[in-house]
């Protein structure tokens, strides 16, 4: 609950220092400010779970992990939006000010335990997101990724809204335990068509924010027109909370009508592997590719709700998001400072980094085997936990399909790889070093090492919830 | 005059409210799906989540529970702060596009 508050009003103290006029010390503050955060959130850790505003939040261990991870998340982000403090961008203050109110959306995210939060959250995130993604103004790509990205999030969250208003048609009320009780009584039973209408529409909901086959239509395009800093926070921080929302839900409100929904979410966790992974082979934009990379990890963050498997599935989600949000945070790093230097964004523009830049590529290419689920990494032990929930619960078939995506995944993940270490660079100002500062290099390495601790040592915080 | 809100509210079944809500919420649907400009969309938008607010105030109603009705509050303060912001997109594309049309916007394909 603390973190909240304290991102709010220092998110708007950050806005103030804006009036100042120097964007020098806007990073560091706003880094500050994200330090703090995360220092308060694990205080929360060991008290006994609280809820807030009448019981709409609850703040437990399963709360205090994720938004752990998207503090943390973002904090690792934030010094590779050092570019747009050199080049003295005009409105740097609302940028970091709406990156922080984000993150309070993605905290009620997963914390809520009344849909009206849900609701709330959602929506406090997406609309930051919808400004940011339009952030680079005479950018017509970037003007076009904010439309696309605005209208579909506003279509998705009326279908979430009628969906709820559908489930509390059916159950009379809002709070989770409480639609887990209606959910199970035999009296509503003449309800069960709306209650189980409503349960699709909301799945679709929150789908088109995770970006979930066959809702994924947006992804590739807005992740490739929004600015790349914002698409790396874009693909973790919202896929995260969006998860871990997911979960909350499925657990509590709708466990027990289980053999309605299961087949739904099955079937949609085999259409955003195959998506997902197939749709990745075909791109020559390395951007892009992690787009149809992020739909693919949507799918696999599904085989985790199939399985429901209580603190297996809870454990999963929590391990797969933080392994995968860390990568995703490494491979867009590079790439931006890439493409910032070469202005390019396909698998060329990264011939011959590995002469150039040995730090780069190696990060590159941790990152990459960590997404691929190469064992050493981060990456690896995420889907076997994942995959070890899903089996225990019988679901044999969906786990062989996974790993065979899985091993397509290793395909396209190699190419950037290939590029750096295998091919020469285009021409001579390719060849050229890209800009890295010190204190960029020093998180980079954190990044790396962080990826093969977790693929080392998965028990640090496989089993926390 | 002596009669309550909720009291007036029921005086109408509740399918006829889910079935106008529904009505509603498919129009809004439909009009996303088919028109080709922003501004025309986004109303199509609205009118998605207006369906909801007449739901919940309908479902509330009946229930005698005020949650339903709050809830319309919080989609009511929400969808002016979507407004705001989807305006703006949508005045920052008339400026770089001198139109509105979402055909237009083909740049990013794959």
């Amino acid at each position: 609950m603390i973190s909240i508050v304290l991102l709010s009003v220092l998110g708007i103290a950050n806005l103030f220092l804006g009036f100042l006029r120097s964007n020098r010390m806007l990073l560091p503050v706003a880094m500050l400010i994200l330090v703090v955060v995360f220092g308060a959130n694990v205080l929360d850790w060991n008290a006994a779970s609280q809820s807030y505003f009448n019981n709409m939040l609850t703040i437990d261990r399963y709360s205090v992990a994720f938004t752990g991870i998207v503090v943390l998340t973002t904090l690792l982000l934030l010094p590779f939006s050092e570019k747009y403090v050199r080049d003295g961008e005009a409105n740097l203050a609302e940028y970091y000010s709406l990156l922080l109110f984000s993150l309070v959306g993605a905290i009620m995210m997963v914390s809520y335990d009344n849909l009206l939060m849900l609701f709330v959250g959602i929506e406090i995130l997406s609309i930051s997101m919808y400004v940011l993604a339009g952030s680079d103004k005479r950018n017509v790509r970037s003007n076009e990724a904010a439309l696309k990205y605005f209208l579909m999030g506003s279509f998705a969250t009326g279908i979430l809204l009628f969906g709820i208003a559908l489930v509390y048609g059916a159950t009379g009320t809002f709070q989770l335990t409480q639609i887990g009780a209606g959910v199970a009584n035999p009296a509503n039973a003449s309800f069960t068509p709306m209650l189980y209408i409503g349960m699709l529409l909301m799945f679709i909901g929150i789908s088109f924010k995770v970006s979930a086959a066959p809702f994924h239509y947006w992804t590739p395009d807005v992740y490739e027109g929004t600015p790349t800093f914002f698409t790396a926070f874009m693909s973790t921080v919202v896929k995260t909370a969006g998860f871990a929302a997911f979960l909350k839900l499925l657990m509590i409100a709708f466990s027990s009508a289980q053999s309605f929904w299961i087949p739904t979410i099955m079937a949609m966790t085999v259409l955003t592997l195959l998506i997902g992974n197939v749709g990745a082979v075909a791109q020559n934009s390395a951007k892009r590719m992690l787009a149809y990379s992020s739909i693919s990890h949507a799918g696999y963050l599904f085989i985790g709700l199939v399985a429901l498997n209580g603190k297996l599935s809870a454990n999963g989600i929590f391990f797969y998001s933080l392994a995968y949000s860390i990568a995703t945070v490494a491979a867009f790093a590079v790439l931006k400072l890439v493409i910032d230097q070469r202005q390019r964004e396909d698998y060329d523009g990264l011939n011959g980094l590995a002469k150039t830049n040995p730090l780069l590529a190696f990060v590159m290419t941790v990152a990459m085997l960590s997404l691929a689920g190469i064992p050493l990494t981060g990456g690896f032990f995420g889907k076997f936990f994942l995959f070890g929930a899903a089996v225990d619960k019988g679901h044999i078939g969906l786990v062989v399909f996974a790993v065979v995506m899985s091993m397509v995944g290793i395909y396209y993940y190699l190419r950037p790889v290939i590029a750096m270490y295998m091919r020469p660079a285009i021409d001579e100002e390719d060849a050229t070093p890209v800009a890295v500062t010190g204190f960029q290099s020093a998180v980079l390495v954190l990044l790396a090492l962080l990826t093969i601790v977790l693929g080392v040592l998965p028990s640090l915080v496989s089993n926390l919830l | 005059m002596d009669q309550n809100i909720p009291e007036v509210i029921r005086t109408v079944p509740l399918q006829y409210y889910i079935y106008f809500a529904t009505a509603l919420f498919a129009i809004g649907v439909t009009g996303v799906l088919t028109r080709r400009n922003a501004i025309i969309i986004f109303m199509c938008i609205e009118l998605m989540l207006n369906a909801v607010n007449i739901l919940l105030t309908a479902f509330s109603a009946y229930r005698s529970d005020p949650n339903g009705q709050i809830f319309v509050f919080f989609i009511m303060a929400v969808a002016a702060a979507e407004v705001s912001v989807g305006l703006g997109i949508i005045v920052m594309i008339y400026r770089n596009f001198q139109n509105t049309d979402v055909n237009l916007l083909n740049r990013l394909k794959w």
